[in-house]
């Protein structure tokens, strides 16, 4: 029998505000343990809850990226469930008012956009770390992480493939930061994915039993785990056997999910507004003032660099996956460089050197501006795109300019037609059996000409030019 | 030794004939020569307080406030940085406090001199003091009664002369009930009107501060020193600007609009205090206001939906007890069974009957039918006083079907304990500001006049009992059990 598989995936992303959701405490949740903490983030008695108005923007900003409509009049609630790590044995949630409801996020699946339902995007506070002994004899808390702002995103089950998973995730984090509201570090848990899989019979409508799968800490390991799931639940059904609703966890040792509950605890968490904080009302001016602020999305500015610059689709993707190299690549271009030579130096060779010192952005020593001086000292002829790989060495090891550099080493190009004119006679006459070979068909006899005079050059001569002098030179003898 | 009111005294030490640690000191001696029978105060502390006074008697402290050198004492739910603030649980039977509530810090602002904390029913649940973990507080009028509550310690350490102010919290009539049982004055501002920044919460929606003192006048001026927006609570109310409670009570009811209620729910209201309620109303009007009836048609649903919503929202603010950052931890094998234990053994019968009660009203399935419609006739209620006092500046009625009833009396029967606040909950569900002043006795029990006015006008309550105080001298009683005038 044939399957299809089905997802969908729920996502907390952190908010990168200075303070937390509901008190002034630092959101740094990688101090000393307890030492971003106040009597309002550790439940003591009395202590009120007042919301950081720049962590629900931050959550304005991100629904509306994410096509959301925004629910205007929300509030918030309290989801009630007893744990050492949650101070006030509730979590300040949304419920029924999420800020953003009926969105979508845009992926690219071999060639083919498609779109993936957005369900709901709403605020929340994080919950504190527990560290259990190994032995089981105590839990240390700490609640430093208490109070973070959170958003969850929930989507459509709209998602077929593990595939689509990663790719969807790849999406939400671009956009998450482009929009500048998090840092979307899965290993640091500032981006954290639960997912829903479940398989039917093609053409099936209604939904098999599912597994919710926990613990998966890298875009790679969702897609594996859920590779997985498909392979285990496929096996089951195949066999006859009935696929459980549990939650499972995803064993990166083992690369496998195992069982966590096999059978789920209904839980009920008493939902109810939450009456320390008053309703949120969202005003027009600024919510249009939010959505002014949100710069050109990646799938906007993919079809922009496709489009209009003529980039092939690969670059376009891999130049707008990262807004920072976006914005490089914009500022290379904005110095003047061709797009597509631009293209190529950010993609491997920026991105590669940044890559293997573990640099970014800020820290690269090549500025825009040079990189696009570098690209024009090649386009003019001036160096060979050999002759260009030691200069971006060179820009890359002093944070020179490349005509500096061009300069330092006396590499220019020779392209002077009487400079080089006594050089090929002299490399012509004193190699007659080349000459000969050539004459006689033999093409690649040329290539051994062309490389006596880059030799007598010191490498400086115009390759290009000497190719073109050469053959009009021997043909001129027979 | 006499028992005297906050403007007597801020006039005396002004004028440089006393100094604070005179008043500290007999406010302390008063309690240590009374107290040990009246068993208001949870706890004293002479020294801090008399170093205090002192304090504010070298003149180290700028001039000015509004309570410099005022002894007071504050409910035992208010918290106080580095001071033992139980809300009379087992549970918070050790719990020092980290900071302190806005309130504490404003009355210290003003120059007022904290003497101790005051003994209320456990998490201010229940309507007579005896939920209290630790003592029963007797009632200055006669010590096999009752104070009320859930503020009994206040009231009671008031009207026996203990402090001339103290403050309580009204989640469903906890200051104006034991005002009424006490025999002095008790005022509900609005919600909002005063920070809940530390105040222990019972229900949040409910739940709000307010002064008991001898006179109207007093709880004017102890008004002035806490009201205002706190950016520490979100729900306290913004753009009320400066305002002087004190201004304006003196110009008399004539003209004033009296609203009395048409078919008031009388079931287990007292004779004697229908009759003293009546007698009150009738010389505020021949004092030259208008009486006018009004309806309040969905008044006998407001005790169902009050112990729906009150324990609904206390289940979830009673959560945090649970033995792992501060107060009572028992010893356990695992950490539910810690939770567990730790409130099984921290909480009281009442606590634990309205925690499930809470729990039950928001469980999936019972929501609807329970909080949500609880819900539903809160908006209706407050409708019914939007219309009412479209056509009165004043509502009058008693404070409580009954005067204080003895220990024991009621405790068995949760429902007949409930019932003893089916007046003073509309005030709480609608947010209104409400007091409770002397208007009679019955067998030698104070009766308590309640006023209660539209949203943020506390000034026309405070008007109405400063005029009915000089018409009437109930409020200048003193009881068995207190200090001498």
């Amino acid at each position: 029998m044939n399957y299809e598989t089905v997802i969908g995936l729920e996502v907390h992303v952190e908010l990168k505000t200075a303070s937390k959701i509901f008190c002034g405490c630092k959101n740094d949740s990688k101090s000393e343990p307890n030492t971003n903490v106040c009597p309002v983030c550790m439940g003591h008695p009395g202590a009120l809850p007042v919301l950081n108005q720049n962590a629900l923007e931050l959550g304005l900003r991100a629904a509306l990226a994410l096509n959301c409509k925004i629910n205007q009049h929300s509030k918030f609630d309290r989801k009630n469930y007893f744990y050492p790590d949650s101070p006030k044995g509730y979590q300040i949630s949304q419920f029924d008012k999420p800020i953003g409801e009926h969105g979508y996020i845009e992926i690219e699946v071999g060639g083919e956009r498609k779109r993936i339902g957005i369900t709901r995007l709403h605020l929340e506070e994080d919950a504190g770390k527990s560290t259990h002994a190994a032995d089981g004899s105590h839990t240390l808390v700490d609640f430093n992480r208490t109070g973070v702002p959170l958003i969850e995103i929930v989507s459509e089950p709209d998602i077929r493939s593990p595939e689509e998973a990663r790719l969807y995730l790849e999406a939400l984090k671009s956009i998450m930061e482009y929009c500048d509201v998090s840092d979307c570090r899965m290993e640091e848990g500032s981006l954290r994915c639960d997912a829903n899989i479940s398989l039917r019979p093609i053409g099936s409508t209604t939904f098999g039993n599912k597994a919710e799968l926990k613990n998966m800490n890298s875009f790679r390991n969702v897609q594996r785990g859920l590779e997985y799931e498909v392979e285990r639940q496929r096996e089951l059904y195949d066999a006859g056997e009935p696929v459980v609703q549990e939650t499972r966890r995803f064993d990166e040792a083992t690369q496998t999910t195992i069982s966590m509950r096999s059978k789920e605890e209904a839980h009920d968490y008493r939902y109810f507004p939450e009456p320390d904080l008053v309703d949120l009302d969202i005003d027009d001016a600024w919510l249009e003032q939010i959505r002014a602020s949100i710069p050109e999305l990646p799938a906007a500015k993919r079809r922009r660099y496709e489009e209009d610059l003529g980039l092939p689709a690969y670059d376009a993707g891999v130049l707008t996956a990262d807004p920072k190299t976006a914005a490089y690549y914009e500022q290379v271009l904005a110095a003047g460089a061709d797009a597509k030579a631009a293209s190529n130096w950010v993609m491997s060779d920026i991105l590669g050197a940044l890559n293997s010192e573990g640099k970014s952005f800020a820290e690269c020593p090549i500025s825009p501006d040079h990189l696009a001086g570098l690209i024009s000292e090649i386009a003019s002829g001036k160096i060979s795109s050999k002759q260009g790989r030691e200069v971006f060495k060179a820009m890359w090891e002093t944070g020179k300019s490349a005509a500096a550099i061009i300069k330092e080493q006396g590499m220019e190009q020779i392209s002077d037609v009487s400079v080089l004119g006594p050089i090929l006679d002299e490399v012509i006459a004193k190699n007659e059996k080349s000459v000969a070979d050539y004459l006689g068909g033999k093409d690649r006899a040329l290539a051994a000409l062309v490389g006596q005079v880059m030799k007598a050059t010191k490498g400086k001569a115009n390759p290009a030019l000497v190719n073109q002098l050469l053959i009009e030179k021997i043909n001129a003898l027979s | 030794m006499s028992a005297k009111t906050v403007k007597d005294i801020l006039t005396s030490i002004r004028k440089g004939e006393t100094k604070s640690r005179d008043w500290v000191q007999q406010s302390l001696s008063a309690i240590e020569q009374v107290d040990g029978e009246l068993k208001s105060f949870l706890l004293v502390d002479p020294e801090t307080a008399l170093q205090a006074a002192d304090h504010i008697d070298s003149g180290q402290v700028s001039e000015g406030g509004l309570l410099r050198g005022v002894p007071y004492a504050l409910k035992d739910n208010i918290v106080t940085k580095g001071v033992r603030t139980t809300a009379a649980s087992r549970i918070l039977e050790n719990y020092i406090p980290p900071y302190s509530a806005t309130t504490a810090q404003k009355l210290q602002a003003a120059g007022g001199v904290m003497v101790g904390k005051t003994n209320m029913d456990e998490f201010a649940m229940g309507s007579s003091t005896e939920t209290s973990a630790f003592q029963k507080t007797a009632n200055p009028y006669g010590k096999e009664y009752v104070p009320g509550g859930s503020s009994g310690g206040s009231a009671a350490a008031v009207a026996a002369g203990l402090v001339p102010f103290a403050l309580g919290s009204d989640t469903g009539g906890s200051i104006r009930q034991p005002a009424a049982f006490c025999g002095c004055f008790g005022l509900k501002p609005t919600y909002g009107r005063v920070s809940r920044y530390g105040l222990i919460a019972f229900a949040s929606s409910l739940d709000q501060i307010g002064p008991f003192t001898r006179t109207a006048e007093d709880a004017a001026i102890v008004l002035n020193a806490i009201c205002g927006h706190d950016p520490m609570d979100s729900t306290s109310a913004r753009g009320q600007g400066e305002i002087d409670f004190t201004e304006g009570m003196d110009a008399g009811v004539k003209g004033m609009r009296i609203g009395i209620v048409r078919n008031l729910p009388e079931e287990g209201l007292n004779p004697a205090v229908k009759a003293a309620v009546d007698e009150a109303i009738r010389t505020l009007e021949q004092a030259g206001a208008e009486v006018v009836e009004v309806e309040l048609p969905h008044m006998e649903y407001a005790v169902a939906t009050y112990y729906l919503i009150a324990p609904a929202e206390a289940s979830s603010n009673l959560a945090r007890f649970d033995g792992v950052r501060y107060g009572r931890r028992a010893e356990a094998s695992g950490v539910i069974d810690m939770f567990e234990r730790s409130r099984s053994e921290g909480f009281g019968m009442e606590v634990k009957r309205r925690i499930i009660i809470g729990t039950y009203a928001l469980s999936s399935g019972y929501y609807d039918a329970y909080y949500k419609r609880a819900q539903q006739m809160r908006t209706l209620i407050r409708q019914d006083y939007d219309r009412a006092f479209a056509t009165c500046d004043v509502i009058l009625m008693p404070t409580t079907p009954t005067t204080a009833f003895k220990f024991g009396e009621k405790a068995d029967n949760p429902l007949q304990m409930y019932l003893n606040d089916i007046y003073t909950i509309p005030a709480n569900l609608a947010g209104l500001p409400g007091a409770s002043v002397p208007c009679g006795f019955a067998d030698g029990l104070p009766i308590g006049l309640q006023i209660l006015a539209k949203p943020f006008d506390e000034k026309s309550i405070l008007r109405v009992a400063h005029a009915y105080e000089h018409l009437r001298t109930f409020a200048w009683q003193r009881p068995v059990l207190g200090v001498a005038e």
